[in-house]
């Protein structure tokens, strides 16, 4: 029992970083209708701007504000520069641009930051809690508080404010929302810019536990990608559970299904995931999409 | 027979000609790098035979690759079955694979689809290497090139080249045969319009399984090639990365396009090259910028831009 | 035949190599009399770019040796080129620089999977292979591949290394592994379980594997504390092995912890993971490693970081695959100073397997480079270390994995 409760903790630490990057790409999902692949390496390239502001002495909430800053205005520019150009090609095409986006921020950071693995400060206490045999990391515990508090800000960003609403009526109807004199092409910057914000504090809340390198984000984008299906894309809450469900599906498999073990337990995992798809095709919390003929 | 068409089997049949020409003219090595555009034109068709054509996204083709890799190498190592039989089989593989994968992706659409296909993607590394009996593990299988028959002087090079080649020929023909016919135009149908392509009696699901099938089949003949020309297979070649360069060969080469499939595969075999060449530093920056830079001027691929260049040809002439 | 033109033939066969020793150098291929074209593949993009560093290295040592004249006056012309690690790029890449390039041998191609690809080729083409980037123990196979030759302490030499400690020291072992679930991490694991014995076997309790793309192993340092193991050997590449060492000593696993040589660095793996934590890790050595600070003021590191700051500004003077390159590359130099100006092929081979009794300024004390035309592994020493909360303690004899 006492390794089932501990191998479910570690699964949910795990689980919810997995769940802070799905809630990104979930974010530019809904707000572009478009998957970014470099969701991850622009995450990755944040952390490394918080790292140089750290090593120079900045303090860390300083720095942990201005990244999120930076990344905002990074999002919102590699919008409107590299996006823009391709709005109106398919939607492939667009994907493509992600992915030379991904390939140059990964080699541009190995280039200029090298590849040595970086420690990264947390702002939780070092100290594990535990609670009888039952092990959990402060900072696991203030990761999953911090994604879901990033979650309840959107919630509230997106049903009850009219930019959020704005920018939700961009998305799903674009021509519509022209009509209504809302500026779609800025809707959707502003979308990327959230996108590579809440990315930001998945790497700032991520890069303390698995330490900083340029490759970094790339297996947990994977996962990302499977939390965000497995919860549906076009539900925040429903990627952030997903996250946590894959996190701790994978630790059990690993644990409990002994002719897997552990070399087996990331295809098990994407099995089930599959499974998942076949009853409910678009996630377990995600709405079917209508279409008109 | 039109004018246009007139031309289009003019090129083609000079394309084909400077084809069969290139191994008197090239190096073995050269003709090794062709070889290989070959094989990816092959696994390029296959994806945008579903991709392109029937709209439905797959990021797991390298899955498919590795199976028809793996199909070759095991029969010629394990059970020393002359390596031409082993091409159909990998083929007939594939497909049936690719057709019971598409039964339950008939239920998916879009984005979820790419992303179940993509978990099959991820899933193959860790697969092969479990499989350690049959696959050799993590250290592979390493084969023996295939020489040309008796009675013919050519180098093993030139010889599979040519096999390729002919593999390449009778799969486009056959390919251009199916999608230009009454197939070809429910495949692209149901892509267009699922609904309406139903009420005029397309069996949807029968079909879109079935083109999965054989996308799959031509992407695994592309994979037993490949394990022939390369003469060894292991998990590393087969990460997601391949799948991915898939992709971006159809959509640089042009989606739901035939000759795009070529167009795609000299593509990601060269450009790589040239951007280590331009930057060792950081190749891949320059790799992905030439991918960008491409997207802008060729929105809609390299076949994309040619037929707009063509309709505004003769647009102006008429 | 006269005795004038007997006389003549053996002043022409006499005289016939150092009159035409120069233009003689032009029928080996990449040889020239001022220049030695060297070939190499590494991945400088992809997911395995950490390794490229070394390639930038070696091109960057390769430099120094021209600055100072070159071999025998020929500058080596040294081409890299980008295989970003995977299997069939490397063919690619490799039959470039055999066919196109025209090389005169392959040097340093780096990984395990990648230089299986190339092995048959390069051995069929008769084109040396040499000192290859990986640990992996069939590139000493002189009998069957008489043109390709290892260079590291092979993973199973180490594994077995841990075993004999094992056995000696630890009384009542209970074995947990966790290794990387790739070739790498089962030779390391095969070595361990060959030192071990049949019987030895039954130590291990519980084996737990990662993926190089997994984020964490929590679960799996989870698993090993509870099968009740009082031995880690923790086989990881520097990323894992920090949270495999932070995370046991988080959650209160005491074992004789093993770590694998891969991940020894005091700066890039020790000090992120806490050095209390660190505390009485165990591992073999056979470099000198740039982060430890016993070697501060060894000469050889002086100079190693005179040629970083250099020649290879950019490199990172923490990364210990600098040290690996800076060494490996200096054998390749004894070698070819060795062939003098018999720069075939053949003799390369026949060079680079009568090394004897090498010293290298960053190699540990004590442990020597040794070839013979039976033993294709060059570095086969290596030195138990504990780490004492600051540096790495050596202790115990050079163990040999050639004498047995």
């Amino acid at each position: 029992m006492e390794i089932f409760l501990q191998q479910v903790v570690s699964g949910l630490a795990t689980g919810g970083i997995y769940g802070s990057v799905a809630l990104a790409l979930v974010m530019i999902y809904q707000a572009t209708d478009v998957v970014n692949f470099a969701q991850g390496e622009m995450a990755m390239f944040s952390t490394y701007l918080a790292w140089s502001m750290l090593n120079a002495g900045v303090p860390y909430w300083a720095a942990f504000f201005a990244t999120l800053a930076v990344a905002f205005v990074c999002g919102v520019v590699i919008e409107r520069v590299v996006i823009r150009p391709v709005e109106n090609a398919p939607v492939l095409t667009i994907v493509i641009v992600c992915i030379g986006l991904l390939v140059i921020l990964n080699s541009v950071a190995g280039w200029i930051y090298s590849y040595i693995q970086k420690p990264f400060p947390s702002p939780f206490p070092e100290k594990p809690i535990t609670i009888g045999n039952i092990f959990f990391g402060a900072h696991d515990l203030g990761a999953l508080g911090v994604t879901l508090l990033v979650l309840l800000l959107l919630y509230v960003f997106f049903r009850y404010t009219t930019l959020g609403l704005a920018m939700r009526a961009a998305a799903q109807n674009p021509v519509s929302s022209r009509l209504c004199g809302i500026r779609v092409g800025w809707m959707l910057a502003l979308g990327w810019g959230l996108a590579a914000l809440v990315g930001a504090v998945a790497g700032l809340m991520i890069a303390p536990i698995v330490f900083l390198d340029p490759t970094m984000m790339s297996g947990i984008l994977i996962y990302a990608f499977a939390s965000a299906t497995l919860g549906g894309f076009t539900s925040p809450g429903g990627a952030v559970l997903g996250g946590l469900l894959v996190g701790v599906i994978e630790n059990l498999v690993g644990t409990y299904v002994k002719f897997i073990g552990t070399e087996l337990k990331l295809t098990v995992a994407l099995a089930m995931i599959l499974v998942v798809l076949l009853v409910r095709p678009s996630g377990l919390f995600g709405r079917v999409a209508v279409h008109r003929v | 027979m039109s004018r246009g068409q007139g031309w289009r089997r003019a090129i083609v049949l000079a394309a084909i000609a400077i084809a069969c020409a290139l191994p008197f003219l090239l190096s073995n090595f050269r003709l090794f790098q062709f070889t290989q555009v070959f094989i990816y034109a092959i696994a390029l068709l296959g994806l945008n035979i579903l991709t392109g054509f029937n709209g439905q996204i797959s990021l797991g083709h390298g899955a498919f690759y590795a199976l028809g890799a793996y199909t070759t190498a095991i029969m010629i190592d394990r059970w020393s079955v002359p390596y031409g039989w082993t091409i159909p089989v990998a083929g007939l593989l594939c497909l049936t694979a690719g057709f019971l994968f598409g039964i339950p992706a008939l239920r998916l659409e879009g984005l979820y689809l790419a992303l179940a296909t993509f978990a099959l993607a991820l899933a193959v590394p860790q697969i092969l290497k479990y499989f350690e009996h049959w696959t050799g593990g993590s250290q592979g299988i390493v084969l023996s090139k295939p020489g040309a028959p008796l009675g013919l002087t050519l180098s093993p090079d030139q010889w599979l080249y040519f096999v390729t080649l002919g593999v390449l020929i009778l799969l486009f023909v056959l390919g251009a045969n199916l999608l230009r016919g009454r197939t070809g135009r429910a495949i692209v149908a149901i892509r267009d319009n699922p609904i309406a392509a139903q009420a005029m009696g397309v069996n949807g699901a029968l079909y879109k399984s079935l083109t999965f099938g054989v996308s799959a089949a031509y992407t695994g003949v592309a994979g037993a090639l490949s394990a022939l020309a390369i003469a060894f297979v292991a998990p590393d070649a087969f990460n997601v990365f391949l799948s991915i360069t898939f992709l971006v060969g159809i959509v640089i080469g042009g989606l739901a396009s035939i000759s795009g499939a070529i167009f795609g595969g000299l593509f990601v075999q060269f450009v790589p090259n040239w951007a280590q060449e331009i930057s060792k530093a950081a190749p891949w920056a320059i790799y992905g910028i030439f991918l960008i830079v491409f997207m802008y001027a060729m929105p809609r691929g390299i076949v994309g831009a040619l037929r707009l260049a063509g309709a505004r040809l003769a647009r102006f002439r008429g | 035949m006269t005795r004038r033109t007997i006389v003549a033939l053996a002043l022409v066969a006499a005289l016939g190599p150092l009159l035409f020793a120069g233009p003689a150098g032009a029928q080996w291929p990449g040889v020239t009399p001022t220049e030695i074209k060297i070939g190499n593949t590494n991945p400088y993009s992809g997911p395995a770019s950490a390794y490229g560093t070394i390639g930038k290295a070696l091109t960057a040592y390769f430099k120094k040796v021209n600055d100072e004249g070159g071999i025998n006056g020929r500058k080596i012309n040294f081409v890299t080129l980008d295989d970003g690690y995977s299997p069939p790029k490397t063919v690619e890449m490799v039959r470039r620089l055999v066919e196109q390039d025209q090389v005169a041998f392959v040097f340093q191609t780096l990984g395990t999977p990648t230089n299986s690809a190339i092995h048959k080729y390069l051995n069929e083409q008769k084109v040396p292979h040499l000192f290859v980037a990986t640990g992996a123990t069939k590139w000493g196979d002189p009998r069957n591949f008489p043109w390709t030759m290892g260079w590291q302490p092979t993973y199973q030499t180490e594994g077995h290394i841990y075993a004999q400690y094992v056995l000696k020291n630890v009384p009542n072992p209970k074995i947990g592994i966790l290794y990387q679930n790739d070739d790498y991490g089962k030779d390391y694991v095969k070595g361990l379980k060959d030192g071990l014995g049949e019987a030895g076997r039954k130590l291990i309790v519980l084996e737990q594997s990662y993926e190089v793309t997994d984020p964490t192993i929590d679960s799996q340092i989870v698993n090993l504390k509870n099968s009740g193991a009082n031995v880690f050997y923790n086989v990881t590449i520097p990323k894992f092995a920090v949270q495999a060492i932070k995370k046991s000593h988080d959650i209160g696993w005491k074992p004789l912890h093993l770590l694998n040589n891969v991940s020894a660095s005091v700066d890039v793996v020790l000090k992120p993971a806490g050095l209390e934590a660190s505390r009485d890790l165990i591992t073999a050595l056979y470099l000198k490693d740039p982060t430890d600070p016993q070697w501060k003021n060894d000469q050889g590191m002086k100079d190693w970081l005179a040629f970083m700051q250099k020649y290879y500004p950019e490199g990172n003077t923490k990364d210990a695959f600098n040290v690996y390159a800076y060494t490996v590359a200096q054998g390749l130099v004894h070698v070819l100073k060795q062939c003098g100006n018999d720069l075939s092929r053949e003799n390369v081979m026949r060079q680079a397997a009568n090394i004897k009794n090498l010293s290298l300024p960053l190699l540990l004390p004590g442990i020597k480079v040794n070839t013979g035309p039976t033993d294709f592994y060059p570095i086969e020493q290596e030195q138990l270390a504990r780490f004492d909360g600051e540096r790495w303690a050596l202790f115990g004899e050079v163990h040999d994995a050639g004498k047995k």
